[in-house]
C-alpha cells in the first residue's frame, strides 16, 4: 500500500482543513503517510502532493529537509541514541557503542529481522538524564547497558506493547469538534477581531 | 527535581501525577486566569503582561510584551506561533511544560491570542516529542469540549482555534522564521531580519508573534497574581523566576525553576537543593551556560548571578537555561567536535559560510582527535571562525542569515583559547606517531 | 524597469564608497552599486528573481545608523542616509570566506567544463580568490551529471546552490519540478524520481546557473567560450520575438542564449526557441536548387532552376498565380517578393497565412497594445486566442509575472482548460461555435439569466462582473484558439467586445516567427506594404511600384480552393508547408495535386515541398541580415552569423533574380537598399532607419513618425453574428489546438527537440465515456463529414463535455482531414472501433 487509504485521506482532509493554506498541512501529512506505511513511499508523496495542490518535487524538498521522515523501510523499532553533549559527557557514546555490538548493527542500519534500527541522534531534550535514548520516540532515561540489552529483549518478546510500530506518532489525535470550531483565519480575513472592538488598543 | 522556598510559578503542578488532566488544572485554579482576562480590555491584557517583563524564555531574551507591541496597528490577521521545537543541546524545559502541564500552556495561548488579537494560533511541538503531542493533544480536545477554546470562549465573543502542530526533527526548525517556513509547509530555512521580523512579516506573510512555550506558560500566573507581582520576584533586568536544566558531570541532574537573577551558577551546580556538586567531588573544567550555541564558562564564572545582563556582559549567555557541566575528566576536543558536530548536522545549508564552514570545522576537528593534525590547524580553525563570525566577539556578528552558523564558533574558540594546550598535544602526538598524513588528504590543490 | 532612466523625485541618496549616489526608492543596494558603477559580487542573486540573500557574496558593510554591519546587498533596500563601504577589509576578508567556501566542494574540472571561460565562479576566484585550497579533506562527491530532463543535466557536484534554478522553475515559469531536497551539507538539487524536469522554459536554467552544474544536452562539449563569436539577434521561433545572442564556431551555431530586453523576453526563452540552434545546422537543409525529373527532385544549378520559375511564372495568367507562405522570412525578403508578386506579376493571390489564423485586416487593422502595456500592473486582460504556454511561450511567462506579481485580472475564454488556466481569476470554455453568443452575455446590459454557450450561469455572470469592474481599457490577447473551429467565431466575439468597449485594445496573437513583418509587407490579399489596402493605397504605390493589383485577390483558402478546381497554374511556397499545415488536410491534398507548377522556397524539403516542381533553396535564419517584427509591432535587427549551406541564397535575392528574368529591376542589391526603400516607400514604416535601428537595441514599436497625409491604414470591420448550430446530442465538437513541439520544422529539425512532440490522442470530458463504450486508454473511431481516423482516446477533465480535442500537426494521426475549412465547428462522432 503506498497511496494513502481512503480512511487516511479522510483525516488528511480533515487535518488539511485546519490550516489557512493547504501547504502547511505537508509535514502533519507526511507522519500520516509514515504512520500508514512506516516510511514515507514516493507513492504517497505523489498522493500528498495531489491533496495539498503542489508538485511531488515539492513535497520531497519538504520531506527530505526532516530527519524523522525515512524514504526507505526501516525497522519496527527506531532506537534513537543520543550522544550529543550531556549524553556524551555521560556516556551516550559508549552506550551507542555497545547497542552496536548488541544489535549487531552500525547507526542507520537495520536487524536482519526487521526489527531494529539504530540511529546516532542529536540532543532529545532530556539532557539532565544522560545517557538516555528513544525507542520510537518513547523515552528512556537513565540508561545502562544492562537495561539496555533488557530492553531488546522486551521488544523481542512483544512485551512492550506501550511502543507503537515505528511511524505511530501519537495515538492521540487532536480532533475539532466542529460545534466548537472557531475556524481557519486567511491571511484574506483582514477584519479586526470581534473581541477588540473597543479596545484601547484598537482605538490606539 | 526539586525546587523549595521559591515560588513556583510554572511548575506548581508537577508534584501530580495527574498534572496534564483538566480535572486536575481546574482544581488548581486552572482557567481562572482566562475567565478573569475576558472580562477585561484586551489592552490591559497585555499591559499587564507588559508590567511583568517578562523576558522571553526561549533564547534570545525579548520581553514579551515589548514584542506583542511590535505588530503593526490595523493590520489583520495576525497569527501566535508558539515554538515547542526545544531542540538546543543540554535545554530540558518545554517538554516537561508540555508533558506536565499542557492545560497551562493553552491557557497562556489563549491570553495571548486574547490580548494581542491573534485569529488563529499554532502550537509547534518537536517531532520526537510523542508524549507532549499526546497529552497537548488531550488536553486540546478536553478543553475544546469545555468551551475553553474554540467558539465564543467561555461565552463571550473571543473565539479561537489552537492547533496542534508537529515537527519532524530539524534544530534549525526552533528558530522563529525557520518554524514559520516549517508551518507554511516547507523547508525550514530561516528567513531574513529585517525584513522578515515575524511580528510584521510573519507566517503567511502577516503579523506573527513567535513564543517560546515556557515564555507562554507563565501568563496564567501573571494574569492570576498580576504583573507586578511577577516583577517584584527576581533581578532588576531578569524578572520572575526560570527554569534551568543542569546537566553533565554533576551529582543531581535536574530541572530547577529558581528565582531569575538571583541564584548564582555556583548555587545551582554546588548546593544540595539543586545540583549538588560535581560528580566524584571532581574540579569544574568548564561549564556551557545557556545552551550549545553559548561561550563556554570556567571556574571564575561561578559566582556570577543567572542574570541575563550580568551573563551577556561576561560574554555569553543564559540563552535557553541549559546548563551543561564539564568535570576536569572531559576531553576539551572531544566535547568540542561533538557540539561542532552537532551545528554542522543542523545547519539549514541557506547560507554559504554555514553550510561549508561548519562542515568544515567539523571535519578538522575530527582530523585533529584522529590523530592528523597539523600544527597550522589551530590557526585555520580560527580563520575559518572568523570568516562565519568576523572579529569571534560576543554577541556575535556574522556572515550568515541566523545564528546558527555562528554558534559553532563558540565551542571552538572557547575550547581554543582555555585548552590549547591540550589541542596541541593531540597534534604533537600525531607528528610523532604517524611518517605521513592519510593519502585521503593531498596535499594543497590549485583551483585555478 | 529601466536601467537608464534617472531616478526621479522619490530618489533616496546614500554613500557608496564616500561617494553619493541617488538610488531610487525601494531599490536594492546590489543595483544601485552596480548603477553608479560599482559591482558587487554575487550568485544567488538574480535581477529577474526574488532575492534570497542565499549565497553571502554580496555582503558589504552597511551603516545605516547604528554602526557598520555587514549585510546582504541583494536583500536590503537603500534607505537615505545609508552609508555603504564595498572595499573595506572586513567587506574584502567576508567575500574572500564565501569565495573560499564555495570552492571546497567545487571540483576543479574547469577544463572539461561547459562553464570554463564564462563562469562567474571561476572569474570571481581568478579576480578575488584564494589561490590555493586550504581543506585537505576530501571533497564532496556525487554522481556525475545526471540528466534531469531531455534537454537539461546536472552535476550536483558543481552545483553551489544558489537557488536560481529552482527559483526559476518554481517563481518563474510555475514548474517546480527541480526542488532542494535534503539538507546541510547534503543538499542537493534534484527532481522527483521519475518524474522530470519536463518544463517549456528548462533551458533558462542553464543560462543563469552562475557555473557548470546545469548544462544543455544541445551544447555539452560543443564549444569553449574563448572560440565563440556571438551577435545580437531575434528568435524565430514564434512572434513574441525574444532578443537572443547567437554563439557560433567555425561557421557552425553552437547555442542561443536570451538576452535580457525590458519590453519583451526579460532574458527568458523557452526551450523550443532557445534549442532551435539546432535547426539551422540540421541535415538536410538544402545547399542547391532542385528540379522534378522524371526519377523525382534532383539537384540543378540556379541558372536553370531560376529559368524554370521565371518561365512558368512570365507563362501563367496572374489571377492564376497563387503565393502562399513568407513567415519564416525577414521583412526585407517580404517586402522583396511582395514587389514582385503584386507589383510585378501583379497577382493578389498572396497570404502568409495558412488559413489558420485570422484575417489580416484584424490582426493589422484592430487597435493594438503592447506587451508591456498588455502586462502592466492592475490592467485587465482577455485571452481570447491560442494557449500563449503552447504557442507564445515567452508571453505565458510575462503573463504569469503580470497575474502573480502585479495584480493583473486575467479572463480567460477558451475552448479547453489551457496551461495559463489557473492563472485566470475566471476561465470559461464556451461550446465551440457559440463564443460570439458568450461575448454578448458577458458584455450585456443585465446580467445573464440561463446558462451560456454551456457554460453556468453564475460562471458567466463572475467574468461579467470582472469585466464591467475593469478600470480602463480592457486587453485582448486575440487569436485562433482552435482550428477545429472557423475564424469568423473568433471575429463576431471580437466585434462583440468591441462594439460594447470602443476602447478594447489587442494584442495579436499568430504565431509564426515573422507572420506580422510579412502582413505588415504586405503578403496577404488586399493589401500593400504598410498596413494599407488595395485601394486607399492605389495612387501611393501606383507612383512608386512598377503597378498595383487591379483588385483583391485570393487568400490561401481561396488560393487552395482554385488549385483543387484546376484553376491555379502556379503555386508558389515561401517556406510553406500546407499539406501539414492547412486546417483542412483534405482540400490542402487535392490542392497539390490539381495545380500545374509548384515553387517551393525553403531552407528544408517538407510533405508540400517534396512534390514541387521547382525548389529554391534558401537561407534561412542567422544566415542572412534583415528586420523582424513581433506581435507588438516591434522591429528588430536580425544579423547573419553563418553562411548559409552550398548555395542557398537569400529570399530577397531570389526575388531580384526572378525579377530580372521577368524583365524587371526591384531598384536593390542589398537588405540594406531594401529597408532604405521600405523607410521610404512602406507608410507605416515611414523614417524606420538602419540608423534608428542601430540606436533602439530592443527594436521600435511602428508606426514612429506622424501618420497624416497618408493612404489611410486598413481598419477593422465588425463581422455579422455567426449563428450557433444546434447542440446534436450525439456528436463532439471539435477542438483542436496546438502543441509547442510537433511536427514544423523547427522541432523535427533538432535531433534533441524531435522526440518531445508527443503525438495526439483524442480526449474527452470523464463524464463523456459512458455514452462511447470505451475505456479511457482504448482506441475509437473518430468520424467526420470528412474522414475517419483510428485514434487512442483519453479521459480529460480540462475538455468540456461534449467536446472532443485533438492537437494538430503531429505524428500519426494527421486530424487535419477530420476539418472542412467551411464549416463553423466541426461535428465528430466516437464509436468503438469493432
Ligand atoms: C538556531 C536557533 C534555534 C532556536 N531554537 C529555539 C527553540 O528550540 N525553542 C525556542 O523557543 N526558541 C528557539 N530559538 C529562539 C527563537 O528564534 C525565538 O527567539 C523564540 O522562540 C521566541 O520566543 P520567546 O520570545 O518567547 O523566547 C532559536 C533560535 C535560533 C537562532
Ligand atoms: S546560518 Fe546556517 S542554519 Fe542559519 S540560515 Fe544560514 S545556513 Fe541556515
Ligand atoms: S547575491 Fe546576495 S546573498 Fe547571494
Amino acid at each position: 500500500m503506498a497511496r494513502l487509504t481512503p480512511d487516511n485521506v479522510e483525516i488528511a482532509l480533515e487535518i488539511i482543513g485546519r490550516y489557512p493554506r493547504p501547504k502547511s498541512a505537508l509535514i502533519p501529512l507526511l507522519h500520516l503517510a509514515q504512520e500508514q506505511d512506516g516510511h514515507v513511499t514516493d507513492e504517497a508523496m505523489a498522493h500528498i502532493a495531489e491533496l495539498v495542490g503542489v508538485s511531488a518535487a515539492e513535497v520531497l524538498g519538504t520531506a527530505s529537509f526532516y530527519e524523522m521522515f525515512k524514504f526507505e523501510p526501516v525497522g519496527r523499532y527506531m532506537v534513537n541514541i543520543c550522544t550529543n553533549i550531556s549524553c556524551q559527557l555521560m556516556g551516550g557514546e559508549e552506550l551507542l557503542e555497545h547497542a552496536e555490538h548488541t544489535l549487531g548493527i552500525r547507526p542507520g542500519q537495520t536487524t536482519a529481522d526487521g526489527l531494529f534500527t539504530i540511529e546516532d541522534v542529536e540532543c532529545i531534550a532530556a539532557c539532565t538524564e544522560a545517557p538516555c535514548l528513544q525507542v520510537n520516540y518513547r523515552y528512556f532515561h537513565r540508561i545502562t547497558n544492562e537495561e539496555f540489552d533488557q530492553l531488546v529483549a522486551d521488544l523481542r518478546a512483544g512485551a512492550r506493547n506501550d511502543i507503537p510500530a515505528h511511524g505511530t506518532l501519537a495515538r492521540v489525535r487532536q480532533r475539532i469538534p466542529v460545534d466548537r470550531r472557531a475556524g481557519v483565519v486567511t491571511p484574506e480575513d483582514t477584519a479586526q477581531p470581534v473581541w477588540l472592538a473597543g479596545s484601547q488598543e484598537a482605538k490606539s | 527535581m526539586s525546587s523549595t522556598e521559591v515560588p513556583r510559578i510554572i511548575t506548581s503542578r508537577f508534584d501530580f501525577d495527574d498534572s496534564h488532566t483538566l480535572a486536575r488544572y481546574e482544581a488548581t485554579g486552572g482557567y481562572g486566569a482566562l475567565r478573569k482576562a475576558i472580562a477585561m480590555d484586551p489592552a490591559a491584557v497585555a499591559e499587564e503582561v507588559r508590567s511583568a517583563s517578562l523576558l522571553g524564555r526561549g533564547g534570545a531574551g525579548f520581553p514579551a510584551g515589548v514584542k506583542w507591541g511590535l505588530a503593526p496597528a490595523e493590520v489583520w490577521p495576525r497569527y501566535l506561533v508558539v515554538n515547542g521545537d526545544e531542540s538546543e543541546p543540554g535545554t530540558y524545559k518545554d517538554r516537561l511544560l508540555m508533558e506536565r502541564d499542557p492545560h497551562q500552556l493553552i491557557e497562556g495561548v489563549l491570553l495571548a491570542c486574547y490580548a494581542i488579537g491573534c485569529g488563529q494560533a499554532f502550537l509547534y511541538v518537536r517531532g520526537e516529542m510523542a508524549l507532549a503531542q499526546e497529552r497537548i493533544a488531550a488536553a486540546l480536545n478536553e478543553a475544546y469540549a469545555a468551551g475553553y477554546v474554540g467558539r465564543n470562549i467561555l461565552g463571550s465573543s473571543f473565539s479561537v482555534d489552537v492547533v496542534l502542530t508537529w515537527g519532524a526533527g530539524a534544530y534549525i526548525v526552533g528558530e522563529e522564521t525557520a518554524l514559520i517556513e516549517s508551518l507554511e509547509g516547507n523547508r525550514g530555512m530561516p528567513r531574513l531580519k529585517p525584513p522578515f521580523f515575524p511580528a510584521a512579516k510573519g507566517l503567511y506573510m502577516q503579523p506573527t508573534i513567535v513564543n517560546n512555550v515556557e515564555t507562554l506558560s507563565n501568563l496564567p500566573w501573571i494574569i492570576d497574581n498580576g504583573g507586578a507581582a511577577f516583577a517584584a520576584l527576581g533581578a532588576e533586568t531578569s524578572r520572575g523566576t526560570r527554569m534551568f536544566a543542569v546537566s553533565g558531570h554533576v551529582k543531581n541532574p535536574g530541572v530547577f525553576e529558581v528565582e531569575y537573577g538571583v541564584t548564582t551558577f555556583r548555587d545551582l551546580i554546588y548546593s544540595p537543593q539543586y545540583a549538588g556538586g560535581i560528580r566524584d567531588d571532581n574540579a569544574i573544567k568548564a561549564f556551557i551556560p545557556g545552551g550549545a550555541s553559548a561561550p563556554w564558562f570556567f571556574e571564575e564564572h561561578l559566582d556570577l548571578p543567572l542574570e541575563k545582563v550580568t551573563v551577556d556582559r561576561a560574554g555569553s549567555m543564559l540563552g535557553s537555561g541549559a546548563i551543561v557541566v564539564m568535570d576536569e575528566t572531559t576531553d576539551a576536543v572531544k566535547a568540542c567536535l561533538r557540539v561542532v558536530r552537532f551545528f554542522a548536522r543542523e545547519s539549514c545549508g541557506k547560507c554559504t559560510p554555514c553550510r561549508e564552514g561548519t562542515t568544515w570545522l567539523e571535519k578538522i576537528l575530527r582530523r585533529i582527535l584522529d590523530g592528523y593534525g597539523r600544527p597550522s590547524d589551530l590557526a585555520l580553525l580560527m580563520d575559518v571562525c572568523d570568516n562565519i563570525s568576523p572579529g569571534i566577539a560576543w554577541p556575535p556578528k556574522q556572515t550568515t542569515i541566523c545564528p546558527l552558523g555562528p554558534s559553532a564558533v563558540s565551542p571552538i574558540a572557547s575550547a581554543i583559547e582555555r585548552f590549547r594546550d591540550e589541542f596541541e598535544a593531540r597534534i604533537t602526538q600525531a607528528d610523532e606517531n604517524r611518517t605521513s598524513v592519510p593519502v585521503a588528504f593531498p596535499k594543497a590543490v590549485s583551483h585555478v | 524597469m529601466s536601467d537608464t532612466e534617472a531616478p526621479a523625485v522619490d530618489g533616496v541618496v546614500v554613500e557608496i564608497n564616500g561617494h553619493e549616489v541617488v538610488a531610487r526608492k525601494g531599490e536594492l543596494l546590489i543595483d544601485a552599486a552596480e548603477r553608479a558603477g560599482t559591482y558587487i559580487p554575487r550568485f544567488c542573486y538574480h535581477e529577474r528573481m526574488k532575492p534570497v540573500g542565499m549565497c553571502r557574496m554580496c555582503l558589504v558593510e552597511v551603516d545605516s545608523g547604528r554602526g557598520p554591519a555587514l549585510q546582504p546587498s541583494c536583500m536590503i533596500e537603500c534607505t537615505p542616509g545609508m552609508k555603504v563601504d564595498t572595499e573595506s577589509e572586513i567587506t574584502k576578508k567576508a567575500q574572500d570566506g564565501v569565495l573560499e567556501f564555495l570552492l571546497l566542494n567545487h571540483p576543479l574540472d574547469c577544463p572539461v567544463c561547459d562553464k570554463g571561460g564564462e563562469c562567474p565562479l571561476q572569474d570571481q576566484t581568478m579576480a578575488y580568490g584564494p589561490g590555493e585550497s586550504r581543506m585537505v579533506e576530501e571533497k564532496r562527491h556525487k554522481e556525475k551529471p545526471i540528466p534531469i530532463s531531455e534537454l537539461v543535466l546536472l552535476d550536483r557536484e558543481r552545483c553551489i546552490l544558489c537557488d536560481r534554478c529552482t527559483r526559476f522553475a518554481k517563481e518563474v515559469a510555475g514548474d517546480p519540478l527541480i526542488h532542494f531536497i535534503h539538507r546541510g551539507n547534503n543538499t542537493e538539487v534534484n527532481t522527483f524520481p521519475d518524474e522530470p524536469f519536463a518544463s517549456y522554459f528548462s533551458g533558462n536554467t542553464v543560462q543563469i546557473c552562475p557555473v557548470g552544474a546545469l548544462t544543455a544536452s544541445t551544447y555539452r562539449f560543443k564549444a569553449r567560450p574563448w572560440d565563440l563569436e556571438t551577435t545580437e539577434s531575434t528568435c524565430q521561433g514564434c512572434s513574441f520575438g525574444c532578443r537572443i545572442s547567437i554563439d557560433s564556431s567555425r561557421d557552425q551555431i553552437q547555442r542561443f542564449s536570451g538576452v535580457d530586453i525590458d519590453p519583451v523576453n526579460w532574458g527568458w526563452l523557452c526551450d523550443k526557441g532557445r534549442f532551435s540552434s539546432e535547426a539551422v545546422n540540421a541535415a538536410g537543409r538544402l545547399g542547391e536548387p532542385l528540379l522534378r525529373t522524371a526519377s523525382g527532385l534532383a539537384p540543378a544549378r540556379w541558372s536553370e532552376a531560376l529559368a524554370a520559375a521565371a518561365a512558368a511564372l512570365s507563362a501563367a495568367d496572374p489571377a492564376a498565380i497563387g503565393v502562399i507562405g513568407g513567415a519564416r522570412l525577414t521583412n526585407e525578403d517580404a517586402y522583396a517578393w511582395s514587389k514582385l508578386f503584386k507589383g510585378v506579376l501583379g497577382t493578389d493571390n498572396v497570404d502568409a497565412q495558412l488559413g489558420d489564423g485570422l484575417p489580416a485586416e484584424a490582426l493589422l487593422g484592430l487597435p493594438r497594445t503592447t506587451i508591456d502595456d498588455l502586462c502592466a500592473p492592475g490592467g485587465t486582460v482577455v485571452l481570447l486566442g491560442p494557449d500563449p504556454k503552447e504557442e507564445l511561450p515567452v508571453l505565458f511567462l510575462r503573463l504569469r509575472h503580470a497575474v502573480e506579481n502585479d495584480g493583473v485580472t486575467l479572463l480567460e475564454i477558451s475552448p479547453r482548460r489551457s496551461g495559463i488556466s489557473s492563472l485566470a481569476a475566471v476561465s470559461l470554455q464556451p461550446r465551440p461555435g457559440e463564443t460570439g453568443e458568450l461575448l454578448r452575455a458577458l458584455t450585456a446590459g443585465t446580467e445573464a439569466d440561463r446558462d451560456i454557450a454551456g457554460i453556468p450561469v453564475d460562471r458567466v455572470n463572475a467574468m461579467r462582473a470582472l469585466l464591467a469592474a475593469a478600470a480602463g481599457p480592457v486587453k485582448v490577447v486575440l487569436g485562433r484558439s482552435s482550428v477545429g473551429e472557423s475564424e469568423a467565431v473568433t471575429l463576431d466575439a471580437t466585434s462583440v467586445l468591441l462594439a460594447a468597449r470602443p476602447d478594447t485594445v489587442f494584442l495579436p496573437a499568430v504565431r509564426r516567427a515573422n507572420i506580422h513583418g510579412a502582413l505588415d509587407m504586405g503578403l496577404a490579399p488586399g493589401l500593400l506594404p504598410g498596413r494599407v489596402g488595395l485601394d486607399a493605397a492605389r495612387d501611393w504605390f501606383g507612383s512608386r511600384w512598377p503597378s498595383v493589383p487591379a483588385a483583391r485577390g485570393l487568400d490561401t483558402t481561396g488560393i487552395l480552393t482554385a488549385a483543387a478546381a484546376g484553376r491555379l497554374e502556379v503555386l508558389v511556397l515561401l517556406g510553406a508547408d500546407p499539406l501539414a499545415d492547412f486546417p483542412d488536410a483534405r482540400l490542402a491534398e487535392r490542392a497539390i495535386a490539381g495545380v500545374r507548377t509548384i515553387i517551393s522556397v525553403d531552407t528544408l524539403l517538407n510533405t508540400t515541398s517534396e512534390r514541387a516542381h521547382i525548389v529554391l533553396a534558401a537561407a534561412g535564419f542567422a544566415e542572412k541580415a534583415g528586420t523582424t517584427t513581433n506581435l507588438e509591432g516591434r522591429v528588430s535587427t536580425l544579423s547573419q552569423r553563418v553562411t548559409p549551406p552550398g548555395t542557398a541564397r537569400p529570399d530577397w535575392v531570389l526575388a531580384t533574380e526572378l525579377a530580372s528574368r521577368l524583365g524587371a529591376d526591384l531598384g536593390f542589391a542589398s537588405p540594406a537598399e531594401i529597408l532604405a526603400e521600405i523607410s521610404a516607400v512602406v507608410p507605416s514604416h515611414l523614417g524606420l532607419t538602419a540608423d534608428l535601428l542601430a540606436q533602439a537595441p530592443d527594436g521600435l514599436v511602428l508606426p514612429i513618425g506622424a501618420t497624416s497625409g497618408l493612404p489611410a491604414p486598413v481598419a477593422f470591420t465588425p463581422t455579422p453574428a455567426v449563428p450557433a448550430p444546434p447542440v446534436d446530442a450525439y456528436a463532439f465538437r471539435l477542438v483542436a489546438t496546438r502543441k509547442l513541439y510537433d511536427q514544423g520544422t523547427i522541432v523535427q529539425a533538432g535531433p534533441h527537440l524531435s522526440g518531445l512532440a508527443a503525438g495526439t490522442s483524442v480526449r474527452v470530458n470523464p463524464y463523456d465515456f459512458d455514452r462511447i463504450g470505451v475505456a479511457a486508454g482504448g482506441t475509437v473511431s473518430v468520424r467526420s463529414p470528412q474522414a475517419t481516423l483510428v485514434m487512442p482516446i483519453h479521459a480529460d477533465a480540462g475538455v468540456p463535455r461534449g467536446t472532443a480535442a485533438v492537437v494538430v500537426n503531429q505524428a500519426e494521426h494527421r486530424v487535419a482531414e477530420l476539418m472542412n475549412v467551411g464549416d463553423v465547428i466541426c461535428e465528430l462522432l466516437i464509436e468503438t472501433t469493432s
